[in-house]
């Protein structure tokens, strides 16, 4: 169980925050890249006309950036990600109301820190609900520093406002051209409904995202069950990474040619070709030479698909010898019913398959059978288990290796390459 | 008004009972919950140094001899529009062709997907329906969200008849319904919940059959595992763990905890073996369960927002992620490359599933659309 001390920081070492918090800081740790002053946007002042345009850079070198210091190969990549940053409003064009971002020569400017969206966000969560919302210490700090520079800044627009002609006009005016377009960019950011999708008004975010309060401190039962866990899955036998990747590996090279992305489906695949006779194929009775040989990998295979159930049983029938499958096909049965009907049908598969003197008797192991007598008594959904896993693994290593050799196997698995051939001759 | 009253009232971590031997025993108690607190701590980075004993390579290195994916064009091929508002959930019908989809406004449709017409739709009296599947026997679908149940509606043949009338409601939680999965029948069905738990409910009776308890705060999401005789489940939670249960007797078998914050969607590989998670860490991970460690993440310095969903191909050689960048990444799975992005929605992408037999996919966005889409190597 994740434990939480008072600062709000896992026993991960990393601070434990709220999935938007976590996506705007990630932002501001990009943005504050680009302002750096070695490595970041080389901002400047573009002289116009008759004045000045302080404080900017263009789009296009937002995406040039964002290509080479966050490792992006494709230009639209770092546009789609430009534009969201845009969307958020930590940058914007100086000249329009639209928050999107072109890779082209249209100047953009920061916005100020204060103003940023991890700001609003902890405002906003104050705003809602004072009793209930308790902020980490951490966030609590953040919070206050950032609402007393906010209380600074708009005192500072008032006081600039207020000013008359003095000291320094020149600088005053550059000033307050750079604020006022910050004020109207933040504006134009939190409007009820956005330009690139985003929806700042908070009733619109997911409920599943709200806030966590500090978690309750463990019990000294749910501790002990903790340590009982823990404990339990030491004991467990574990395989090595080298083994592990094998597996993994070769598992998705033997499914290779059986998926749609990587191998084009025979005859086609219905999406692109709007031809639905692939779908029609595996719904008949005739199993393609494909689908046939994939019961060879393993008796899941065979038992998953209808057809190979089928085959299967037909083949076990022939040789006598079909009661397992019989009774694994009805224990797989019983669990899908729903639990009215379970003890009756506990009842009648005892019956037919373990009770003294049935019809179609297995054998199963003498414990498994023993637990099976005891679970008859109060017949559950699980009644079978152990004498289900049992049969199971008698069936993998007989049945299912004389299926997949015998003839029947074979002749179905060259079957259909007969009728392609025919097919391919016409 | 209804989802702002819920907004407020969502509890994000369930609450203990009160232990009625902590208002007495003051001090000899927190000596032992310490003493107790200590030893569980030193149990779990045991079991993390036993796990990271067996970590003789990485996966990516032992897929070098695996040939390099081409290419892919990718293309949607459907649009689907209908819905008036945010969908959240989608789930495929096992004739690889029907999709029922869930939204904000209640809305729950179910499409053709293939002729893109509607077959059905239903409003359900809730807002927030993040939670809707198919019946396996494509006559049902179930949802669920705000209203913290989940509902099952059979589907009529005629289309005049009110779908409403018939619904049934299976599940109660006591907070949000996160996810719901019919296991191999249509009557059972797994749901996940805001209020940390998840449950196995009998559809006929409502009747909980199991509960499953161990996630600290709200589970996500879950999925089953893809075997014939398993009785197991992932699921994902707030509390970054992603937990595997076991079906009949309500214990958690295994718990994985690597990711930095939530875990929006667990999706098992196809062998069963392992499963992918994505998270608003904004990485998807593969945890193997027989090497009982996360195995490989799926990551770039460029991708920054949050994994909504994911979903692995036939093969599992690759993987698709929902992102609320609004974009989708695919990775190659072995070598733990992004292959593509897809660029489309107009929002975030909320939710995405590959079709039964792998032959497409389909997302859902906070655009109001639905989205099935082909890759072609």
């Amino acid at each position: 169980m994740a434990q939480t001390n008072s600062s709000g920081q896992g026993t991960n070492g990393v601070a434990d925050e709220s999935p938007n918090m976590i996506v705007y800081r990630k932002m501001e740790e990009v943005i504050a890249r680009m302002q750096d002053e070695k490595n970041g946007i080389p901002i400047r002042t573009v002289k116009s006309f008759l004045t000045k345009i302080p404080s900017v850079f263009s789009g296009s070198e937002i995406v040039q950036w964002l290509i080479k210091n966050l490792d992006i190969e494709d230009p639209v990549e770092a546009l789609h990600l430009g534009t969201l940053m845009a969307a958020h409003g930590y940058f914007f064009p100086i000249s329009d109301h639209v928050l999107t971002l072109k890779d082209d020569g249209t100047f953009y400017r920061f916005q100020s820190l204060c103003l940023s969206p991890s700001a609003v966000y902890l405002c906003k969560r104050t705003m809602q609900n004072k009793a209930r919302l308790e902020l980490a210490d951490y966030e609590a700090e953040s919070l206050a520093r950032l609402q007393r520079a906010f209380a600074r800044k708009w005192e500072f627009i008032f006081m600039q406002a207020e000013a008359q002609a003095k000291v320094d006009k020149k600088r005053d005016k550059i000033e307050r051209k750079i604020l006022d377009s910050q004020e109207r960019a933040f504006w134009d950011v939190h409007r009820p409904v956005s330009v690139y999708g985003l929806q700042n008004d908070i009733r619109t975010h997911s409920p599943t995202h709200t806030p966590a309060p500090e978690a309750k401190q463990p019990t000294e039962e749910e501790l002990q069950h903790q340590i009982t866990f823990w404990q339990l899955q030491l004991d467990r036998h574990r395989l090595k990474m080298s083994k592990v990747a094998e597996s993994l590996v070769g598992y998705t090279e033997q499914y290779f040619e059986y998926d749609p992305f990587l191998t084009p489906p025979d005859p086609s695949n219905p999406w692109i070709s709007d031809d639905t006779t692939l779908w029609e194929l595996e719904a008949s009775k005739e199993p393609g030479q494909q689908r046939v040989k994939r019961w060879a990998f393993g008796i899941d295979e065979v038992l998953k698909d209808p057809v190979g159930r089928e085959q299967f049983l037909k083949f076990l029938e022939s040789e006598f010898s079909s009661e397992n499958l019989r009774f694994w096909l009805a224990v797989q049965e019983v669990k899908k019913r729903p639990i009215r009907e379970v003890p009756t049908r506990v009842q009648e598969i005892w019956q037919e398959f373990l009770a003294p003197g049935a019809p179609s008797a297995i054998n199963v192991d003498s414990k498994s059978y023993g637990k099976t007598t005891q679970n008859i008594k109060d017949p559950g959904r699980y009644a079978f288990e152990d004498a289900q896993e049992h049969i199971y693994k008698l069936m993998k290593s007989d049945s299912y290796s004389r299926f997949i050799r015998s003839s029947a196997y074979q002749e179905l698995l060259q079957a259909k390459k007969k009728v392609q051939t025919r097919k391919s001759i016409d | 008004s209804c989802d702002f009253a819920a907004f407020t009232f969502g509890q994000k971590y369930m609450r203990s009972p009160l232990s009625p031997e902590m208002a007495t025993q003051e001090v000899p108690l927190n000596e032992t919950l310490a003493h107790l607190k200590t030893e569980s701590e030193t149990l779990k980075l045991k079991l993390e140094e036993e796990r990271a004993k067996l970590h003789d390579v990485e996966l990516h290195q032992v897929a070098e001899k695996v040939e390099g994916l081409g290419q892919f064009v990718m293309k949607t091929r459907r649009t689907l529009k209908g819905h008036g508002n945010k969908v959240l959930c989608m789930d495929w019908c096992k004739d690889k062709r029907r999709i029922v989809s869930s939204s904000q406004d209640g809305k729950v449709i179910v499409w053709d997907a293939f002729t893109t017409n509607k077959e059905h739709a239903v409003t359900m009296p809730c807002t927030w329906v993040m939670a809707c599947a198919y019946a396996p026997s494509g006559c049902a679908v179930a949802c669920g969200g705000l209203d913290n149940k989940c509902s099952v509606y059979p589907l009529s043949l005629d289309k005049n008849e009110n779908l409403a009338a018939k619904k049934k409601s299976v599940a109660m939680h006591t907070n949000y319904l996160s996810a719901c999965s019919f296991t191999n029948s249509d009557m059972q069905i797994l749901t996940s919940s805001g209020d940390g738990t998840c449950a196995l409910w009998d559809v006929e009776s409502g009747q909980l059959l199991q509960s499953f308890h161990g996630h600290a705060a709200d589970v996500l999401c879950l999925d089953l595992a893809p075997s014939e005789t398993g009785n197991t489940f992932v699921s994902g939670g707030c509390d970054k763990k992603a937990n595997v249960w076991d079906m009949r007797s309500g214990q958690c078998i295994q718990s994985f905890e690597t990711h930095e914050s939530d875990i929006n969607s667990v999706r098992y590989y196809p062998s069963g073996d392992a499963f992918a998670s994505g998270s608003d860490d904004a990485t998807c991970r593969l945890y193997d369960l027989r090497a009982d460690r996360e195995v490989a993440i799926y990551s770039k310095e460029s991708i920054i927002f949050g994994v909504s969903s994911v979903d692995f191909s036939l093969s599992g050689r690759l993987l698709f992620g929902g992102y609320n960048d609004y974009t989708i990444n695919v990775w190659d799975v072995l070598k733990g490359t992004r292959v593509s992005i897809l660029f489309g929605h107009e929002n975030r992408v909320s939710t995405l599933r590959v079709s039964p037999d792998g032959t497409a996919f389909c997302t859902g966005s906070w655009d109001h659309t639905l989205r099935v889409w082909i890759l072609m190597c």
